[in-house]
């Protein structure tokens, strides 16, 4: 066999043979078949019944409560932690020291008991009021009323997520380079300008994959509000279980949920990602589950 | 005339370190003033205290004939608000060794950064100005290229070019050519050569001899956080008159 013209004769040279790839290959396609076959044949898994509730009013109820606790606290977490970042990186010592003691309960303590106590805040202060400190009350609330269930699910999800959020931050900001602030100061760019236009984007390349994961791990935190009464995704196949009975299926029908808010959350990071990624060069991703979606990536540099 | 740059017994210290121990220099508008010397002599500190990058611990700078991050009231000092700071950086501009692009924006949207943001300048204007200035530092064709696409030639010219879009009075150069490969160096130097022929006030810390002798107005010596020699480029050059000049020119030349 002689090389076209111009190019040097190929290496023929047999490859390293991988027989332990093999061997490992086979034992997953046994496992697998043998999953294939339980799920398709166990009744136990009850599918009639997971097809009967996926879309019933009172899993979509839940569904709805996931979505919006999801939503909400991660605004409170993101918000919250880009406030306290700031506060914790600030030259002041006092300002750094009160977001380092936040970070250091809302982390340090369970978030059920958070959720707990913002429910029965009541019992410390049975009035909240606004007014001038230790001065005249303008307005003043009954607590109970103020913060209902749905508003201590917020407060504990998304103060909880704050402290998080905080520290994902502080290392997105730590992680761009001093000569960025110091160009940007150099142009005469004000510090606030400088964090704005210079930092933040560039920081938000480290601080999304983290966020994604918190965000993913509050769809499922969520499920904590039960302890106060509230209810979400699982607390309602809950209920519907402990009436029929039809446990395995109505765990099957909030996992199939759970996946597709997961998917589509994983689908709209790698989006996300991608627009903070531009003009930094760190290669494209490893492959991912939903790669087939991702276009062609950039052109390289010339 | 005022002097551009004016420096008074100028101390810094980081610290139990003293980097600056009493630097008196004066640049005058126009001039393009080279300061050379090993390395933790000072000179780059020197150079980032005329911008208030460092804060001065005791002597005068004055830029333009104004303190530089303090103002002076009834024979008293105030230090600078942070807005004051910026607003006088405004007027000053600094390229740095390791260029210091934003790695997030285009070539253009580097240069039209801060007069859209600082100076609230108009988009279009700002863009049509920016093209001007690239295709004076000759990438007008990489305008839309991000900084991680261009060699480091091309990255420091861009940082130029961004610096100059400010239309600064006076320009801080610092070892901009330092971090470059070899062969990159002179087109860097061109840019600059063509900035002080146009009259641009300029200080620069640089190695590049050969550039300071030829472009230079001044050539300052310093060592060990004091100014040893400063003079005319050839004068310093050719027959430099203290031994501690001496010494390093021999390793340098």
């Amino acid at each position: 066999m002689s090389a076209p013209p111009g190019r040097p004769e190929p290496m023929n040279a047999v490859p390293v043979r991988h027989p332990g790839r093999w061997v490992a290959v086979a034992v997953l396609a046994v496992l697998a078949a043998m999953l294939v076959h339980t799920i398709l044949t166990n009744d136990g898994f009850g599918w009639p019944v997971v097809g009967d509730y996926l879309f019933s009013p009172p899993v979509l109820n839940g569904l709805k409560n996931t979505l919006v606790l999801t939503v909400l606290s991660m605004v409170i977490g993101i918000v919250g932690g880009v406030l306290l970042a700031v506060m914790r990186l600030s030259p002041n010592w006092i300002l750094s020291s009160v977001a380092a003691l936040y970070i250091w309960v809302f982390r340090g303590t369970p978030l059920i008991a958070q959720l707990l106590f913002w429910n029965f805040l009541s019992a410390l202060y049975p009035r909240l009021s606004l007014g001038i400190p230790f001065g005249p009350e303008f307005v003043s609330f009954d607590t109970n009323q103020l913060i209902n269930q749905f508003a201590a699910c917020l407060l504990g999800l998304g103060l909880n997520e704050a402290a998080y959020m905080a520290e994902i931050v502080r290392g997105g900001i730590a992680s761009v380079e001093h000569g960025q602030t110091e160009a940007a100061g150099a142009l005469g760019m004000s510090r606030a300008q400088t964090l704005r236009r210079i930092v933040l984007p560039q920081a938000m390349r480290v601080i999304i994959p983290p966020t994604g994961n918190e965000t993913i791990s509050m769809l499922k935190t969520s499920s904590l509000v039960v302890v106060i009464g509230y209810f979400e995704l699982l607390t309602s196949v809950q209920r519907i279980y402990s009436v029929n009975f039809q446990t395995i299926p109505l765990l099957i029908v909030a996992a199939i949920w759970y996946l597709a808010l997961t998917s589509i959350l994983s689908v709209g990071q790698g989006f996300i990602e991608r627009r903070y990624g531009r003009g930094l060069q760190t290669g494209p991703p490893g492959p991912s589950l939903f790669g087939f979606l991702r276009r062609t990536p950039e052109e390289a540099p010339a | 005339m005022t002097p551009m740059v004016e420096a008074l017994g100028i101390h810094k210290s980081f610290g139990p370190t003293q980097v600056l121990r009493g630097v008196d220099l004066v640049v005058q508008p126009g001039e393009v003033s080279c300061v050379i010397g090993p390395s933790g002599s000072g000179k780059s500190t020197l150079l980032r205290c005329i911008n208030h990058l460092e804060r001065i611990d005791s002597g005068r700078l004055r830029v333009d004939g104004h303190l530089v991050g303090y103002r002076e009231r009834g024979g008293k000092l105030y230090e600078m608000r942070e807005s004051e700071v910026a607003h006088q950086r405004r007027d000053i501009g600094m390229v740095f060794q390791r260029f210091n692009l934003f790695p997030h924006k285009t070539a253009i949207e580097n240069v039209m950064e801060a007069p859209v943001v600082v100076r609230r300048q108009d988009k279009a204007a700002a863009k049509a100005r920016a093209v001007e200035l690239l295709d004076r530092v000759g990438l007008a064709d990489r305008r839309d290229n991000y900084p991680s696409q261009l060699s480091g030639g091309q990255q420091q010219r861009v940082a130029i070019a961004r610096a100059l879009a400010m239309s600064p009075r006076l320009m801080l150069f610092d070892e901009p050519t330092s971090a470059l490969d070899p062969e990159l160096v002179g087109e860097v130097l061109d840019v600059m050569r063509g900035l002080a022929r146009e009259g641009m006030t300029m200080v620069v810390v640089t190695h590049e001899m050969g550039f300071a002798r030829e472009v230079g107005d001044a050539l300052v010596f310093m060592d060990e956080g004091v100014i040893v020699e400063q003079g005319a480029p050839r004068e310093v050059l050719g027959n430099p008159q203290h031994e501690r000049t001496k010494a390093f020119l021999s390793k340098v030349l």
